[in-house]
């Protein structure tokens, strides 16, 4: 159970303008611009819920996810995470969560995947029995079988992508935040993607939050909807409704097109 | 303890993976210490001693300080590296971990290859040992293990204020090296031959001269109170400052993030 109350986050970033002189001024005077990167953000998602959170880049999924994730200390507002508090007890809240940033690695660079898979087994204190059923549980769903001896550089994405998100699962969360999962992924890996995040839901009743610019990722995974602007929430409902919101023959991408010049964002 | 020697295997495992690198990297790190010393070397053939210290005492006093700074650099290489992991995002990785900050970045960087360096301060250690008289005993033994580990401390005490610092600057502050790097080149000499105003801040503010000049002097047998050579021990107290400087960043880094 995820609770959200009118979080605020404000950013100060360093504002000038080009040119060397002015990059010289900047040295002894500088003028910050405040940007809300979270502007009165508040939701409810229940256990089991499979969420897509969409918007334009820097709309503020990433900072929801920091901020959910413990990474981040919010301005404002209140956050509960199965009754904890993210920032405040982050060592015994991340390990209910997994998560899975799309561009970076968490797995070892040089070393074969099961040897990330090891470390990351006494990073979590992992039992050895659970870890053993599940790390043969995920290989068989992942079909990670041939390259888990394989050094992480020399994989393919979409076969790295499928490794990390075994290596996010390992502790078994209750909560798995994917931020752009599917980049750069063909559809082959996609869709394998996809199938397996909708497995992992019916099997453990894991929570979900997907941010992704894929809006096949959208419709194939999720049954809610939110979309964020400028750091305000401004949609929340079903994906269905959402659709509803489409004219005859609009796709979906259009769809969000349009909706993100309807709100100036 | 033992999650930390699971990392030190990855990272073994990691750079015998690049084995022509990791030989030549070493090397190079063996010839530029090497390189120092002919310096000492040269010198010491024309002046015979510095302020009264010996060929073969500059010798040991160096080759503790090198020691202890190849040591501190190959595990608290982390803090170091620390500007490139808060930028590429790998410190955000590090907090959705259930493990102590501090120590995961410790474990997540061991650079293997100044074990080159390490070598060289050896050998001039070795020689130092066997050239420059000292009768050993207990005690003197345990002050020279005690300079080492001291000098760790104190190195690795700096590497965290230089790590803590860049969660408010977000860029590396290379000012930071006249400390660790500048430290390591004039350890060369013990601190008292660059004079006074040296010895007061090495003493009191950044407390080299506590693992390195006070007990070399009993170590080379000066007469100075024995209780010198318990100093190093005191270095510990400068980790305080250091891990003050790390939390107040990470709640910098918290608020500021991304």
């Amino acid at each position: 159970m995820i609770t959200v109350e009118h979080l605020c986050k404000t950013f100060r970033t360093a504002n000038r303008s080009a040119g060397l002189s002015s990059a010289l001024k900047s040295l002894f005077h500088r003028e910050y611009k405040e940007i809300k990167a979270l502007d009165d953000i508040s939701f409810t998602i229940p256990d089991g819920e499979m969420v897509g959170y969409i918007g334009p880049n820097g709309a503020g999924k990433s900072s929801t996810i920091k901020v959910l994730s413990g990474i981040l200390t919010p301005d404002k507002g209140e956050c509960l995470i199965n009754g904890r508090v993210p920032w405040k007890e982050r060592r015994e809240h991340v390990r209910d969560i997994g998560v899975v940033f799309g561009q970076r690695s968490q797995l070892w660079w040089d070393v074969p995947v099961i040897d990330s898979f090891e470390l990351l087994k006494d990073i979590y204190k992992i039992p050895q029995n659970a870890y053993r059923d599940r790390k043969e549980e995920l290989t068989e769903l992942l079909k990670l079988g041939d390259i888990l001896r394989t050094s992480t550089r020399q994989l393919s994405l979409g076969q790295r992508m499928r490794c990390e998100i075994a290596a996010s699962l390992l502790h078994n969360p209750k909560i798995l935040f994917l931020d752009e999962p599917t980049i750069g992924l063909d559809a082959v890996s996609k869709i394998a993607v996809r199938g397996f995040v909708q497995e992992l839901n019916k099997k453990y009743n894991t929570t979900v939050i997907l941010t992704t610019h894929d809006m096949q990722d959208i419709e194939a995974l999720t049954n809610r909807i939110m979309l964020i602007g400028k750091g305000r929430l401004l949609l929340d409902g079903s994906l269905e409704e959402f659709k509803a919101l489409a004219g005859e023959n609009e796709s979906l991408d259009e769809l969000v097109a349009r909706l993100y010049c309807q709100y100036h964002i | 303890m033992k999650l930390y020697l699971h990392y030190l295997s990855i990272h073994v495992r990691s750079a015998m993976e690049y084995k022509t690198s990791f030989i030549l990297t070493a090397l190079g790190q063996f010839l530029v210490s090497f390189n120092v010393f002919l310096g000492v070397f040269f010198m010491m053939e024309r002046f015979n001693n510095v302020k009264c210290f010996t060929y073969s005492e500059i010798l040991l006093c160096f080759s503790t300080v090198l020691i202890s700074f190849s040591l501190a650099e190959c595990f608290f290489r982390g803090f170091d590296m620390f500007p490139s992991m808060i930028g590429n995002g790998e410190f955000d990785r590090i907090l959705v971990r259930p493990r102590n900050t501090v120590f995961q970045v410790l474990a997540s960087k061991i650079e293997l290859t100044r074990i080159g360096r390490l070598f060289q301060a050896f050998i001039m250690l070795g020689y130092g040992i066997i050239k420059s008289g000292i009768k050993w005993d207990f005690l003197r033994v345990l002050t020279l293990v005690l300079m080492i580990v001291g000098g760790i401390t104190v190195f690795a005490g700096l590497f965290i204020i230089f790590a803590g610092l860049c969660f408010f600057t977000l860029e590396g502050l290379e000012v930071m090296n006249i400390f660790t790097d500048g430290a390591r080149e004039y350890g060369k000499y013990p601190v008292s031959v660059y004079g006074k105003t040296v010895l007061t801040i090495c003493s009191y503010i950044v407390p080299f001269a506590l693992f390195q000049y006070y007990p070399f002097l009993y170590l080379i047998g000066r007469d100075v109170p024995v209780w010198y050579c318990a100093l190093p021990v005191l270095t510990a107290m400068f980790l305080i400052p250091s891990c003050l400087i790390w939390r107040l960043g990470m709640k910098k880094y918290q608020s500021t993030g991304s």
